[in-house]
């Protein structure tokens, strides 16, 4: 197989795990302060992901990385063109990351109050604008030999915001999903009660996606093509259902693994449907970014894929350790004794 | 001003800002490990409390830098898609390799570190320390050999409009992105150092705790005089590196303007650049710098009229920069070999002027730290990648000045804000010294002995 190829579903494997990861936490930011009815829920419902989200935040630098390291031209116009969106995107994530770590630091209630907030909004917008960006790569960007003629309002066209809210709605289902697995009693059957109900909400926005799809995109022409590639966006539509079907029997550890591959098979119906693209032009054809005519030298991605495929299965492996060891349910009780430990 | 000044500018800010954290982030991680090391051999738990108390501080530091830093990666693209493009093929993969061989490894072990106290055995909770710690030098490692190679471009050759590269191997041994490696991450060794000596130093003074904090200055006063007598070693390798392979960058750290044999080194120096010459040139050691910097005292060193002017790096910044680095460099090994023979003694909190000194010395590797980026990437101007391609050529052709007049804006607003965040836990955490009660944390070890 080409370099080229296996780079692309690296690529594509690298954004579909971060979103599987980083999913449940941007959920579990913009939950919290819903769910969380007490000081003590809250701190609970953030500490369920207290020890794994930065671990998970690293899919997305390494999806940066590799995408400079791979498909440098790409990097490099996808990054300047996207500009703005990313500089909203990183300010939130750094948000974000500020008040997850620093929450408990202060014992203020004004102090946590702020933090709160910067929890919510640095999970939401990056979530709704994460989707956004993807919505606009799926249907072309506007650039050609003169370069960029877009800007950031355009990229909120009705297909770019109904992408922007899948994923809020697929991360909201994903993180309270999370929560109902690794939380007790009340805490837990409330966000059970949550994903329940947003469920709803995703199908629809899900359909009318894949609806829409279909008129504001080309991503369906490589599936005619080839239908044998209908198994991934029918995998996404069945692991969809599966999220409700193991919710209906109680099984929620099930259904958080369906949503699990919900968010991976979501993600490669996009990328499926782009290839050979990483970005096509809406505007012509001929400037669009493929894998073929922006991709480093053959040298180069021999030996990215060497240090890949080493290294990648080694970070799985540890990660996986890491979250089996704080497997546990937490109890609001026993999170509230931990208090000194940090 | 323009895209490009303002995108200068928006790295310079950013960056400077990211490694306010980092250089803490590389010293105190090995203290750590260190320390909570002897408490696993001895299960004496003062090295518990030490780890706990400095891994508090750590924690605040770190978090930091994890967030500033992901802004480092995406502005390549943002600001410099032109340079990411045109050096993409060869530079994106040291950033790639450390984000998949470093960032995932101290990302996911510090988890395990923070929360992991009552999860997992005494040993393999030290081992998570020493992974973060490995992990943090082990990606200024890749990060230094990507910066290595804008100073000293290797193994690569100029192929479809871009540089591609051909020796990887060339990469990996760029003498100049090891010695980057050595002086950057032993002057984050020096940094810590005085970190927790200053933090002591003021406990001392207070005569809180005088046991615990004698324990822990000694051992960073130890530590710090290896690393601030080993940041000079290297440094002076640098130089002569500086000088074999960027002469501009070079004659601009010593301004030195007339080309000559036999150069002297001049203690008293005022660069004088609309002229040409130096105002004031005093105290010279005959022969001294072409010594340093070929090891022969009447080996040429270059001055900068030798080279076109818009080939020059500013003089003036790189010039000071570079002198007042060097001098604190001097300072620091003079006060950690102070401070060794002190603590050495039992009676060290009855030096009270040395503690204040050491108290208000915590500043100072800061601000050597940040003087030696100004003369590694000043002095490179007005190359992005040294010889190769132009700083003004580097910068993205998609982004407007009001888009990047609103993001240095929130920049520096944002991460202004984060130093004063961090200042403020820091000093609040540092304060309050150490925590006696360790029931949280041994609370599986004292099950598992009954």
């Amino acid at each position: 197989m080409e370099f080229q190829i296996i780079w692309f579903i690296l690529w594509g494997t690298l954004w579909a795990v971060y979103f599987m990861v980083d999913g449940f936490d941007f959920g579990v930011g913009i939950l919290h302060s819903f769910i969380g009815k007490t000081e003590g829920e809250k701190k609970t419902i953030i500490r369920t992901i207290g020890p794994v989200w930065d671990g998970n935040e690293v899919w997305l630098v390494t999806a940066g990385g590799a995408t400079f390291a791979a498909f440098p031209a790409t990097y490099a116009l996808m990054f300047s063109y996207l500009y703005s969106a990313l500089l909203l995107i990183l300010f939130a994530l750094i948000v974000r990351g500020v008040g997850l770590e620093f929450r408990e630091k202060v014992e203020n209630a004004g102090w946590k109050r702020g933090c709160d907030i910067a929890i919510f909004a640095g999970s939401l917008l990056p979530a709704l604008l994460f989707g956004v960006a993807f919505g606009n790569i799926f249907q072309g960007i506007p650039m050609d030999a003169n370069g960029y003629h877009g800007n950031l309002l355009r990229l909120l066209n009705p297909y770019g915001l109904l992408t922007g809210i899948l994923f809020v709605l697929l991360f909201i289902v994903h993180g309270a999903l999370w929560l109902s697995v690794k939380t007790n009693g009340d805490l837990s059957r409330r966000a059970s009660s949550v994903a329940g109900k947003s469920w709803y909400a995703l199908l629809v926005v899900a359909v009318l996606f894949l609806i829409y799809t279909a008129f504001a995109t080309n991503l369906y022409a490589n599936y005619l093509e080839n239908p044998v590639w209908f198994v991934v966006p029918v995998t996404a539509v069945l692991a969809l259902l599966g999220i409700k079907l193991f919710a209906l029997k109680g099984g929620y550890l099930g259904s958080f693994y369906a949503s699990c591959l919900t968010v991976l098979t979501v993600i490669f119906t996009g990328v499926t449907g782009l290839y050979p693209n990483l970005i096509p032009s809406s505007l012509d054809k001929n400037y669009s970014l493929t894998i073929f005519n922006s991709s480093s030298s053959p040298y180069t991605l021999k030996i990215m894929t060497v240090v890949a495929l080493i290294f990648v299965p080694i970070v799985i492996s540890y990660q996986i350790w890491v979250y089996r060891i704080f497997r546990q349910k937490l109890t609001v009780d026993e999170v509230l004794k931990e208090g000194g430990s940090y | 001003m323009d895209t490009l000044t303002l995108s200068r500018l928006q790295f310079a800010v950013t960056a400077a800002f990211h490694f306010i954290f980092v250089p803490l982030t590389l010293g105190l991680s090995i203290l750590i490990a260190y320390m909570e090391s002897r408490y696993v051999r001895t299960n004496d738990e003062m090295y518990l409390k030490m780890a706990k108390f400095w891994g508090k501080l750590f924690l605040i530091n770190f978090a930091l830098g994890i967030v500033t830093g992901i802004t480092m990666e995406f502005q390549f693209g943002m600001n410099w898609a032109e340079y990411s493009k045109y050096v993409g093929d060869i530079f994106g993969a040291p950033l790639a390799i450390e984000a998949t061989v470093a960032f995932f490894l101290e990302s996911t072990f510090i988890g395990l570190w923070i929360f992991g106290w009552n999860k997992v055995s005494k040993k393999v909770h030290a081992l998570s320390i020493w992974l973060v710690a490995i992990a943090t030098n082990l990606s200024a490692l890749w990060i230094l050999l990507a910066n290595g190679w804008m100073q000293k471009p290797v193994g690569y050759v100029l192929r479809n409009n871009r540089a591609e590269m051909v020796d990887f191997s060339a990469l990996l041994t760029n003498i100049y992105g090891w010695l980057k490696f050595g002086h950057t991450l032993l002057s984050g060794y020096v940094l810590a150092a005085f970190f927790v000596m200053g933090v002591s130093a003021y406990h001392l003074l207070k005569k809180n705790r005088a046991d615990f904090f004698k324990r822990s200055f000694r051992i960073a006063a130890v530590f710090g005089l290896a690393a601030s007598i080993m940041v000079i070693v290297i440094g002076t390798f640098h130089a002569e590196r500086v000088a074999l392979t960027q002469p501009t960058k070079f004659a601009a750290m010593e301004s030195v303007w007339d080309t000559q044999k036999g150069a002297a080194y001049n203690l008293l120096v005022i660069p004088d650049t609309e002229n040409e010459r130096n105002a004031v040139e005093a105290l010279g050691i005959p022969k001294f710098l072409s010594l340093l910097a070929y090891h022969d005292g009447n080996a040429e060193v270059k001055g900068l009229k030798e080279f076109p002017k818009e080939e020059r790096p500013p003089v003036v910044p790189v010039f000071f920069s570079f002198r007042i680095m060097a001098a604190l460099g001097f300072l620091f090994v003079l006060l950690s070999l102070m401070a060794t023979v002190m603590s050495g003694k039992d009676n060290l909190e009855d030096s009270r002027w040395f503690l204040k000194l050491m108290l208000f010395a915590i500043p100072l590797p800061y601000l050597a730290t940040q003087l030696g980026w100004l003369v590694a990437e000043l002095g490179r101007q007005p190359w992005i990648v040294y010889g190769l391609l132009k700083t003004s050529d580097a910068v993205s052709k998609a982004i407007s000045v009001p888009q990047v007049v609103a993001s240095l804006t929130g920049f520096t607003l944002l991460y202004g804000t984060l130093v004063a965040v961090d200042i403020y836990l820091l000093t609040t955490y540092a304060r309050k010294g150490p925590d006696d009660d360790l029931s949280a944390i041994l609370k599986v070890s004292k099950n598992q002995e009954v």
